[in-house]
């Protein structure tokens, strides 16, 4: 599997991911050696396997609907990069 | 006072022979003397741990001491910890100040434990050198020259250097067992679920584990017992009772039937660590244990089917990063995009960006059943394999790593190179079970691992085995030179 430069551009940006043009070839030959030793998954058939996304095959567990935090609005903003009368600042999104 | 174990120190204290103020001076004096030479914190809290260790001799001093009070011990940076720095390792968090506690953290603290502070790590515990901190590589005690493995190469490094008598770790693909292997520590990977994630710094949730690192089998035992249980804010925690881990440590092992999965044994495998792992083999014959080859046919798709499914799952986890509500941001945005774009490339070192690059790509449209699905159906082969060796032994025994700690910078170029020193440990991870790395002699000065792999939920069983051993050999007891 190798992949072009114009995959890794476009998987940095899937990943919103800025990486530096002069990266790009680094990233492209490492990431396609990952996927080559990624391949050797397909040597084995597995049309009959059932996938197994979990170690335990637990169910979800539920609980009660019931407020169970606190508002810490104070201590989690306190940590951001920027805030202003109790909201999260971003660039201006809708011009 | 730094040679003694766990088990010992916790008896001092009980004892009055010295107080846990005392005892914590005695290793942030070692800490600031020693560590200049590893790099395996990054973060020392001398403050907490004084105010930790005299609420700890209270607490003794009116006889409500329990079997851990006063034990000075160290947090790998991945767990938050309120108000103090929790890294990751990665310039991402590294103005992050957690606003709560891990659950491991609260339990170590209801313990009444003293935290000395947090252990470098590979950032965001994906590594398997310690070298992609962006706090820099730590140095191996037994080698300044050698990597102390990683992920959880600080916890691995301090323990040996008995700059902390037992820290905690994690292990996604081996990041507890590979670094307590080659720096001659001890170190359990409980089976998924067993120990709270809630804290965790996300990696890869379905492989993600935490658990202890410490000198001996006897003290992972004291530490796991304090670690381990229902978490209700960890939605895969199990709800289990948690055996006391100490109480059968010293279990005959008469009869205990070893599996050799002749997999671990064949092409890639260091001649004299095999040497090594032989003589702990026979070790176990002596103390009346049956040895039977056995095989784990899907062993060599652990490592392909892991670089598919844990970077997906990391893929997915650090999207979380994105320069709003923590972390790091960048300077002067130009929109919302490039906030996110520029945030996280300055953010995440290479080979973050590369298994995040991974997972995006292994998810994306058109990609996902070539991928993620067939991982998944290569885990279950992988499982499977195990479950039937169980129906014919008790534990698998094995190497931990395919050789002795490798050189700082030598495996840094190609990071397949790097994957592969993980070919013993990811199995057992994709598999969910318990597995343990116990120090087994060396090849030269560098320490060699035996690992011994245990069926889910059968950690006592694995202490118990491990402790044996040490009972009758003297690998654990080892210190470094210049740490003495």
């Amino acid at each position: 599997m190798s992949l072009e430069r114009s995959d890794v551009v476009s998987i940095a940006h899937l990943a919103r991911l800025a990486v530096a043009e002069d990266d790009i070839p680094v990233y492209a030959r490492n990431l396609s050696n990952i996927l080559d030793l990624v391949a050797q998954m397909n040597a084995v058939d597995t049309s009959d396997v059932e996938p197994m996304a979990h170690p335990l095959d637990m169910a979800q567990r539920l609980r009660e609907d019931e407020v169970t935090e606190t508002d810490q609005r104070e201590k989690f903003q306190a940590i951001a990069p920027s805030v202003e009368a109790g909201l999260y600042l971003v660039p201006k999104v809708i011009e | 006072m730094h040679d003694k174990t766990i088990a010992q120190l916790a008896a001092g204290l009980k004892a009055r022979e010295y107080s846990s103020e005392e005892l914590t001076r005695a290793y942030l004096e070692r800490i600031a003397r020693l560590d200049p030479q590893l790099n395996s914190f990054i973060t020392v809290t001398p403050e907490l741990a004084l105010a930790q260790a005299r609420a700890a001799d209270r607490l003794i001093a009116e006889g409500k001491a329990g079997p851990l009070t006063g034990v000075p011990l160290a947090q790998k940076d991945i767990f938050c910890t309120d108000g103090v720095r929790t890294s990751c390792g990665s310039k991402m968090l590294d103005n992050f100040t957690a606003p709560y506690d891990a659950t491991v953290v609260t339990r170590f603290k209801a313990a009444g434990t003293v935290m000395l502070g947090k252990t470098n790590m590979d950032e965001f515990a994906m590594g398997s050198s310690n070298e992609t901190s962006y706090y820099g590589p730590v140095k191996n005690p037994w080698d300044l020259a050698a990597v102390p493995g990683g992920s959880s190469g600080g916890s691995a490094a301090a323990v040996a250097a008995r700059l902390a008598p037992g820290a905690t770790g994690t292990d996604t693909g081996g990041s507890i067992r590979q670094p307590a292997a080659l720096c001659g520590i001890t170190g359990i990977k409980p089976t998924y679920g067993r120990v709270s994630r809630y804290g965790m710094i996300a990696f890869a949730s379905s492989l993600d584990q935490g658990g202890p690192m410490a000198t001996t089998a006897e003290d992972c035992a004291l530490m796991l017992g304090a670690m381990a249980g229902f978490d209700p804010r960890d939605s895969t925690s199990v709800d289990r009772p948690v055996p006391d881990y100490t109480a059968n440590l010293n279990a005959d092992l008469k009869g205990l039937r070893i599996g050799l999965p002749k997999e671990f044994f064949g092409e890639g495998l260091d001649p004299e660590v095999a040497k090594v792992i032989d003589a702990a083999v026979a070790e176990y014959k002596q103390l009346g244990a049956e040895v039977v080859e056995i095989s784990l046919p899907n062993s060599a798709l652990a490592v392909p089917t892991y670089y598919v499914v844990a970077p997906a799952e990391c893929s997915s986890n650090l999207s979380r990063f994105d320069g709003v509500r923590f972390g790091h941001r960048c300077e002067n945005p130009k929109n919302l995009e490039d906030l996110y774009k520029r945030s996280r490339g300055e953010g995440f070192g290479t080979e973050v960006k590369r298994r995040i690059m991974i997972g995006t790509y292994a998810l994306s449209a058109g990609y996902y059943d070539a991928y993620y699905l067939k991982a998944q159906k290569l885990r279950r082969l992988i499982a499977d394999d195990f479950k039937r060796a169980f129906e014919q032994v008790d534990v698998i025994m094995g190497p931990t790593s395919p050789t002795v700690a490798f050189n700082i910078g030598e495996k840094t170029d190609d990071p397949v190179t790097m994957y592969l020193s993980d070919i013993y440990t990811i199995a057992v991870n994709l598999a969910g079970l318990p597995g343990m790395s116990v120090p087994a002699g060396f090849v030269g000065n560098r320490p060699v691992g035996l690992q011994i792999i245990g069926n889910l939920f059968d950690e006592a069983r694995l202490l118990n085995v491990a402790h044996k051993y040490q009972q009758v050999t003297d690998w654990h007891t080892r210190v470094p030179h210049g740490f003495e």
